[in-house]
């Protein structure tokens, strides 16, 4: 293997008297499952390199030896707190390939979901960036709120976070009774609750000043780097899929996707922020509209297969930003080859290019600021 | 191979539009209908495109908000560099790499997409190259090289990178080459490759 | 007489062959105070595998608590702690680093293997790059079931392995 192949901080480098090579991570709380090699000059970091896989498990290859029903659950596990969300593109592809229309409550109760775990997602998200601020609270209260909409989760499919619950035609089981009260109660409260983030975090002096004018993405690099969601739209960029390309019953809903012109630390993590606030609405509105009774599913046959080959790229709005499910059918009960294009990898691209010219304080902000989830990156 | 698919994605396009009725049959028997059940915005764009390559590029399927194009791998990187310049797309979405032995190539799929025309939001260009495909390869020293696509979309970088390591595909001219996902001693087969089998299966 | 059988050549072996007397006689009074200090100061590496990483965290959140055993209080260098708990699947790539990150924690340590995966595989049996299970690479104390584990699962491996501790030599792992 020539130096050209090499993997990350393998190379020999040529050792300098001011630059020190700093490898944070795997084992490190401000790096999550990967390790990011900073070259740093005193306190500034003058390069780096993001070295992702350490949970890299093969998903793509496994999904070649499973049928379109039996890939449900281990397609949910690069983000369990965000599984809706996770399979929502895969099965809308695999519903494009069999052709399947899905009953008008089945797409109620899928938005429902996926707004509730967007929210999961994201009160995880926010306690871990709180406590790599060092701000206590802001762990303790998001993680212990999320489990308001956790709860609410259980009742609709028996378990904590990896649900399972979207499945080709529909979702697998029907709203448990007398949900909408218990649903519509728990969000409210939830709301309240949230609200009370700003005054304890957002407004905090010291985070502003930690947080502001740190890793400025500007809206022209955005578009370069190509990322997406919450990173995308701190820049200025209005760009959401609920609203875009809207899936499901989004386009009748009343969506609104937060802006700011910022693209600095602050701004990347307030949006998710403001779109928890968004997905309370969102969730309120559906409750409204959604009919009342009807089928939630459609019946497939036993090992469904695609019509020749064909291929389909579908995509929805995760908790981090634009998740694709590219599947290339062949006719078989398998998928002949299936993709998984998500939010972390393409954000990830951005955070060489953040971290350039940073002290190395703000490392932790900047990096969570990416609303980077390892183990989806890695697939 | 190019045709058979074109073939088939024309007897999707009822589905996609309508799932509900499907007459799989009757565009196959009367491909004369085709036109009219293409979406008008997505066939401009795919027209902007014929009109400039002509017979290098094979539009392989037009449905609502994509447009699937192969191109050969010397024209890639026009076709690419038009997208871009004329057509105001502006960052790649996902590459994947779909092999397939029995035509002896290596296919790799851009998704093409645009986030400075509000037009273009809902719409993307699959374009579609293929590369040679070894029977034994040594990934980065065989003949399954394409020329990289990050002077024009910068976004690709990683992409390509984890399309390098998981099928061996080297792309000419990108500047960073090295492994990004694979642990550092891999030494087998690129893994996604259809000769690689999985243990037990 | 001690000072005869002292050379500068065999001093070293002679402290320690003395630490191994010292251990063994305070051991049947001690063992159980020592023990006991180690029971209620369970301190886990901070090293996130997995996707079991989510359950870990919710354990410590202000619903479950874990605290109040006396076990969770990650955020520590690994040089103090005692305790890993490997948090779902291990790649290929991350074995290494897991076994090095265990050779560097001191003595007396323990190994929760946490989740399906870190146990057999799990849904990852048949992946090309994930291990079968890390008996392989690490001495297990305390297997925790569950794809992923509920946190009062976890809450109660760590009191099982709480009691066994209880029930060791105190002086096992000096």
């Amino acid at each position: 293997m020539t130096n050209e192949f090499l993997p990350p901080g393998l190379a020999l480098q040529k050792a300098d008297e001011r630059i020190m090579t700093l490898n944070v991570g795997p084992q490190h709380p401000g790096s999550g499952h990967m390790r990011i090699i900073v070259q740093i000059d005193g306190d500034y970091i003058v390069a780096c390199d993001p070295d992702p896989g350490y949970v890299h498990r093969g998903e793509e290859k496994m999904a070649e030896y499973r049928n379109y029903i039996t890939n449900i659950p281990h397609l949910e596990r690069p983000v369990i707190h965000d599984s809706c969300n996770v399979l929502y593109p895969y099965v809308l592809g695999v519903e494009d390939l069999l052709g399947i229309e899905v009953p008008e409550r089945a797409k109620y109760v899928r938005v429902i979901c996926s707004e509730l775990n967007r929210c999961i997602y994201t009160m995880y998200w926010l306690a871990i960036y709180g406590i790599f601020l060092g701000h206590s609270t802001m762990f303790m209260w998001p993680a212990g709120d999320r489990e308001l909409l956790i709860d609410l989760m259980e009742k609709i499919s028996g378990a904590r976070v990896t649900h399972a619950h979207f499945v080709p035609g529909g979702v697998r089981n029907d709203l448990p009774p007398n949900f909408e009260e218990v649903c519509l109660r728990q969000v409210n409260y939830f709301e309240k609750r949230i609200r009370e983030y700003a005054a304890v975090f957002y407004d905090n002096p010291i985070l502003i000043s930690r947080t502001q004018d740190t890793g400025v993405l500007s809206r022209e690099d955005a578009i370069r780097l190509g990322v997406t969601g919450s990173v995308l739209r701190a820049s200025g960029v209005d760009y959401d899929l609920r609203k875009k390309e809207p899936y499901d019953v989004y386009e009748e809903l009343d969506v609104h996707s937060n802006v700011m012109k910022e693209g600095d630390s602050y701004a990347r993590s307030k949006i998710p922020w403001l779109d928890m606030l968004e997905s309370c609405n969102i969730i309120k509105q559906a409750l409204e509209k959604m009919p009342k009774s009807g089928s939630v599913r459609v019946k497939l046959k036993p090992n469904p297969k695609g019509k020749g080959l064909n291929s389909v790229y579908k995509r929805v709005e995760s908790g981090r930003g634009s998740l694709g499910c590219h599947i290339v059918s062949d006719g078989k009960v398998e998928p002949y080859r299936l993709k998984l294009s998500v939010g972390s990898f393409r954000n990830l691209i951005a955070l060489p290019y953040l971290l350039k010219g940073e002290k190395l304080g703000n490392m932790p902000s900047v990096y969570w600021s990416l609303n980077y989830w390892p183990v989806e990156a890695d697939r | 191979m190019s045709t058979n698919t074109e073939q088939v994605t024309i007897e999707e396009k009822p589905a996609e539009e309508k799932p509900v009725a499907k007459p799989v049959a009757k565009p196959v028997a009367k491909p004369v209908a085709k036109p009219v059940e293409l979406p008008a915005f997505e066939k401009n764009i795919s027209d902007k495109i014929v009109e400039k390559f002509g017979d290098k590029i094979v539009v392989s399927f037009v449905k609502v908000n994509r447009v699937g194009i192969n191109v050969d791998k010397e024209n890639v990187h026009d076709v690419a560099k038009f997208i871009r310049d004329e057509l105001n797309y502006d960052h790649v979405e996902s590459v994947s790499g779909v092999d397939y032995p029995q035509d002896k190539e290596i296919e790799v799929v851009y998704h093409i997409g645009s986030y400075s025309d509000p037009s273009l939001a809902s719409q993307l260009i699959v374009l579609a190259t293929r590369a040679e495909r070894e029977e034994n390869p040594i990934p980065g020293k065989d003949a399954t090289k394409l020329p990289t696509l990050r002077d024009i979309f910068y976004s690709v970088e990683f992409h390509e990178r984890e399309v390098f390591e998981m099928f061996g595909v080297y792309f000419t001219g990108h500047p960073d080459n090295r492994r990004l996902l694979l642990p550092e001693d891999w030494a087998d087969l690129p893994p996604l490759r259809k000769d690689f089998a999985i243990k037990g299966r | 007489m001690l000072k005869d059988l002292m050379t500068p050549e065999n001093a070293n072996v002679f402290i320690g062959k003395l630490g191994d007397i010292l251990e063994k006689a305070i051991d049947a009074p001690l063992g159980y105070a020592i023990n006991w200090g180690r029971i209620w100061s369970l301190w886990p590496v901070h090293i996130e595998t997995a996707c079991c990483s989510v359950e870990f965290g919710a354990a410590s959140s202000p619903r479950y608590d874990v605290e109040r055993f006396g076990i969770i209080e990650a955020f520590g260098s690994l040089r103090q702690c005692d305790l890993i708990v490997v948090q779902g699947t291990i790649t290929r790539k991350m074995a290494p680093r897991l076994r090095l990150v265990y050779d560097q924690m001191p003595e007396p340590k323990y190994v929760i293997a946490m989740g399906a995966c870190a146990i057999t595989g799990g849904l990852y049996f048949d992946s090309y790059n994930v291990l079968p299970g890390i008996d392989g690479i690490l001495p297990v104390d305390v297997y925790v079931p569950g794809c992923p584990p509920r946190p009062e699962t976890l809450i109660q491996g760590c009191i099982l392995l709480q009691e066994k501790i209880k029930r060791m030599k105190a002086r096992k792992f000096v």
